[in-house]
């Protein structure tokens, strides 16, 4: 459905994308993963088509991204970064003014956009830019819905809102998807990742890994321990002393120790931290997860 | 040192700013060249059409010395009434003389009048044209005889004033159609750019450009509100003209409505255009009041005349659309004339909005850089 | 106040409220805070967070209740108050246009640093971040991560008390996430009282304490060990979750 080659992007002295290159089959939801900075918007809307690449190709539905750009519009939904809908129109009157842009009408699509906006259904005369960051979100993901796009682009949905309305929009996605849209999701959020089917970690214009969830966790090739122990500073500091350690990071209660050689085992590392003074270190073998994988690359480049 | 640290802090904003920097250095110097040259109460080269029943040597005099003069230019000798009514009707004239037959000999008996009849469209300027005539008349009066040779009688010369179009010297004559001008120019061009530049930095033009929404059909949409508004204003404004300040409008209704519907168009795409080439609503805005608002206010006639500027600022008063509107609207409204007498400057501002017209589409980016 | 404060608790809130017409943002909170604690304050978008923010740092009169921020009151005297914070958002940290070292030197001025104690203290912050040779670039050059940290060391650059930090570390990269998270501790450890928002719900995990509050109200607090044990989930993001569901 889409098919990404090799695509440069500068602007100025900036190389916001550098040999991008990628594949979507059709029906997938992907993901595109990384922090501020690291090309999501400016890929997106290259494929959009509000922007150029300075060089390499990229089509959507056949159509190339340079060429058959009003064929494309025809066809796409687009959610940019922004909440961009008209905060001082209500509800009804956003849905029903982008669908009339795209030649059909609410009515029309009302069963594909239903799971969707019946939770907007009771708000529908309420002015959008009084609505909740999360009930925004769900709005803007109407609109781009309502004219049955082949192909979705949203740009950082869930970015700004609580973890309980990005919950809720993964939920929307997943039902979305299963109608067959193609769906190309970008955040920042690395615990989205497993949402996908599969996902591209992108870090200053250059893609770190391209394949499903399971699989790029499955690539990490150290082994990885999850630490939990008293004493904040003190135990990072220790652990990072520690001869095997290749990267030691925190994360939420616990911290990841991915060692450098392959024989280090638990109870070694147990009694490194016994030895000094970590009492009841609760140490075990983990699996990677995707934010231990991008940090890992991050730190090859 | 706390308040220090913020003011230099400010300084920094202001000098890194080029655009703040331009506003406050270029545009103290742009105004006062402008003022300094566009502000005159004199007016030189007053146009002047006369009409000599008598020629003799009196009147040729006479006439020689408002030639001589710098304020007067005399533009054609009439040989009849209407002759002159044409030279006012078709603004080819600001002022006429008039000397009735057997000026000389009336003269040498006692008094002999001359008729000075003066366009008051804009009274201010007929003070002023007046003013100059009585000085030449009475200068005459001291040396010319002399120089003539003619007897000098009791009365002397006795000027008649006549103030054509706007007999009682209303400012209002001058300043409504320059008004209806200023406040479409406000409404469209201001208002448009800023409407247009909105909806980029918000967020949305994004969606509407990833869309099957032609260019086309996002700026006339844009632009048809304050179209309908404009033709609201220019209604009210007129009413307001005719029954507040007693206004005329001598000329077809239909046709000044015409050439605001016109005027209108013309002042649309000018602010597309600026949008076009604004990044920011600020841009926008700077741009309309200072590259737009300013001149139609200075150099357009509104208020001072083109013909009291020096020639460069004649030059480029030509490229402001509202000096060619107001020439249309003053002819329509205040002299009562027809399409005969206003087509040169009807197809100009036709040309010039297909022009921006022209312009202001093809720039309008299609994406986002 | 009638209630007395130990030394050691740098805020309280007591029944601290915030109403807007007929709406309660922030309905009867209350709270303490110790010195050198960091305190993590959670809650959904809309849930009261950002207006109970802006009644400690004294932008904002509350309706109801009491509060003290570093032994000032927020009714009477929000002008002690905000020589005695630092504050720092996602939204706005540093001037843009202005380069690291003028908005060190911006910042330290208003804060009432002299000139020596600037430049010193300017020299020692962009040596510990490693950053010393950008401080001749502005500011809107740097990447986002530099940007925060940055920020965030402007924050405390006048010693305060108490640190308020507003969903800092947005959109950053993770490395970067847990190399701000070492500052934060480092304040922590020097005495700074950290009270910091976040979506991150692994940040929470990085607190001492938090509060999350749900419709204006503050539905539980304690350490992240006891919150998890209480409702039963077995991260902070569960537990979140679990309690921001039961909003109206």
């Amino acid at each position: 459905m889409v098919a990404i080659e090799n695509i440069h992007k500068t602007f100025g002295l900036t190389t916001a994308l550098s040999g991008v290159r990628f594949e979507v089959a059709e029906g997938e939801l992907f993901g595109l993963i990384g922090p501020d900075g690291a090309g999501k918007t400016t890929l997106f809307r290259i494929l959009v088509t509000l922007l150029v690449p300075d060089r390499g190709t990229a089509t959507v539905d056949d159509l190339d991204v340079v060429r058959d750009v009003r064929a494309l519009r025809r066809r796409l939904g687009y959610m940019p970064g922004r909440f961009s809908l008209y905060p001082d129109l209500t509800v009804e009157e956003n849905l029903t003014f982008f669908a009339s842009v795209f030649g059909t009408t609410a009515a029309a699509n009302y069963d594909w956009i239903r799971p969707i906006y019946e939770q907007l259904e009771p708000f529908r005369h309420r002015r959008a830019g009084a609505l909740s960051g999360g009930m925004k979100q769900k709005l803007a993901l109407s609109c781009a819905l309502v004219h049955r796009p082949r192909v979705l682009v949203l740009d950082e949905p869930t970015t700004g809102v609580d973890a309980v309305s990005r919950a809720e929009f993964w939920e929307n996605l997943a039902v979305m998807k299963d109608s067959g849209v193609t769906i190309l999701v970008s955040t920042p959020y690395m615990d989205e990742a497993r949402r996908c089917d599969r996902v591209a970690l992108l870090q200053n214009g250059s893609i770190l890994e391209v394949d499903r969830p399971a699989e790029i966790e499955r690539r990490f090739e150290r082994r990885l321990f999850g630490i939990r122990a008293r004493g904040r500073r003190a135990l990072l500091e220790a652990l990072r002393e520690h001869p095997q350690a290749h990267s030691v990071f925190r994360f939420g209660d616990s911290i990841h120790f991915a060692a450098a050689g392959a024989d280090l085992r638990p109870e070694l590392l147990g009694t490194y931290l016994e030895e000094r003074g970590f009492h009841e270190a609760d140490v075990a073998l983990i699996e990677p997860g995707i934010e231990d994988v991008f940090m890992e690359r991050m730190q090859r480049v | 040192m706390t308040f220090l640290a913020f003011v230099r802090k400010e300084f920094y904003h202001i000098m890194r700013d080029r655009r703040t920097l331009a506003v406050l250095f270029g545009m103290p110097a742009i105004m006062m060249a402008l003022f300094g040259f566009a502000i005159r109460n004199e007016i030189d080269g007053v146009r002047l059409v006369v009409l000599d029943a008598s020629h003799d040597a009196a009147t040729s005099s006479v006439v020689d010395r408002l030639r001589a003069s710098r304020y007067f230019e005399v533009v054609a000798f009439a040989s009849e009434r209407s002759d002159v009514e044409a030279a006012f009707r078709a603004g080819r004239a600001l002022e006429a003389i008039a000397f009735a037959p057997g000026f000389e000999e009336k003269l040498a008996m006692g008094s002999a009048s001359v008729q000075v009849i003066t366009d008051a469209t804009n009274p201010n300027t007929a003070s002023t044209v007046l003013a100059y005539t009585t000085a030449v008349l009475q200068d005459f009066q001291r040396e010319g005889f002399r120089e003539a040779g003619t007897a000098r009688g009791p009365g002397g010369i006795v000027p008649e004033f006549r103030m054509r179009y706007n007999a009682e010297l209303k400012s209002a004559y001058l300043f409504v159609p320059g008004l209806m001008a200023l406040i479409l120019m406000l409404v469209c061009a201001l208002m448009t750019s800023i409407t247009i530049t909105r909806e980029r930095e918000t967020g949305t033009m994004e969606v509407l450009l990833v869309s099957p929404l032609h260019p086309v059909q996002i700026i006339a949409g844009k632009v048809m509100p304050y179209m309908a508004l404009s033709v609201v204003n220019v209604a009210t404004i007129l009413i307001l003209a005719v029954t507040v300040f007693a206004v005329p409008i001598r000329g077809s209704v239909a046709l000044l409505l015409g050439e605001c519907l016109l005027f209108i168009v013309c002042a649309l795409s000018l602010g597309i255009l600026i949008s076009s080439r604004s990044g920011s609503m600020q841009t926008a805005t700077m741009v309309a009041l200072a590259g737009l608002l300013m001149p139609t206010v200075l150099l357009s006639g509104f208020i001072f005349p083109i013909a009291s500027m020096p020639e460069p600022l004649q030059f480029v008063s030509h490229a402001i659309p509202a000096k060619w509107f107001l020439i249309v609207v003053r002819g329509i409204m205040i002299r009562g004339v027809g399409i005969e007498f206003v087509w040169f400057e009807t197809l100009v501002l036709a040309g010039m909005t297909a022009l921006f017209l022209g312009v202001a589409v093809r720039s309008f980016n299609i994406r986002l850089e | 106040m009638n209630v007395s404060i130990e030394p050691s608790v740098r805020i309280t809130a007591r029944g601290l409220t915030r109403r807007f017409g007929d709406f309660t943002a922030v309905d009867a909170i209350s709270f303490d805070v110790a010195q050198g604690e960091i305190f993590g304050f959670l809650g959904a978008n809309g849930a009261g967070k950002t207006t109970a923010i802006r009644m400690l740092t004294g932008l904002l009169t509350p309706t109801a209740g009491e509060a003290s921020v570093a032994g000032f009151d927020v009714y009477t005297e929000t002008d002690r108050i905000k020589r005695n914070i630092g504050y720092m958002s996602q939204r706005f940290s540093l001037y843009e246009d202005l380069t690291v070292r003028e908005n060190i030197a911006f910042y330290g001025g208003i804060y009432g640093l002299s000139g020596t104690a600037i430049s010193d203290r300017s020299a020692a912050l962009l040596d510990r971040l490693g950053l010393g040779h950008v401080g001749g670039h502005r500011i809107g050059s740097l990447p986002l991560g530099w940007k925060q940290k940055l920020a965030f060391s402007v924050a405390v650059l006048h010693d305060p008390r108490i640190v308020f930090l507003d969903e800092p570390t947005g959109g950053v990269d993770p490395i970067t996430r847990r190399q701000f998270w070492d500052l934060i501790y480092d304040a922590a450890d020097a005495g700074v009282t950290v009270f910091v928002t976040t979506h991150y719900m692994d940040e929470a995990e990085y607190c001492d304490r938090v509060s999350v509050m749900v419709d204006g109200r503050i539905e539980a607090i304690g350490t992240p060990a006891e919150l998890k044990d209480r409702w039963g989930g077995a991260s902070m993001d569960e537990v979140f979750v679990l309690l921001a569901r039961g909003a109206a």
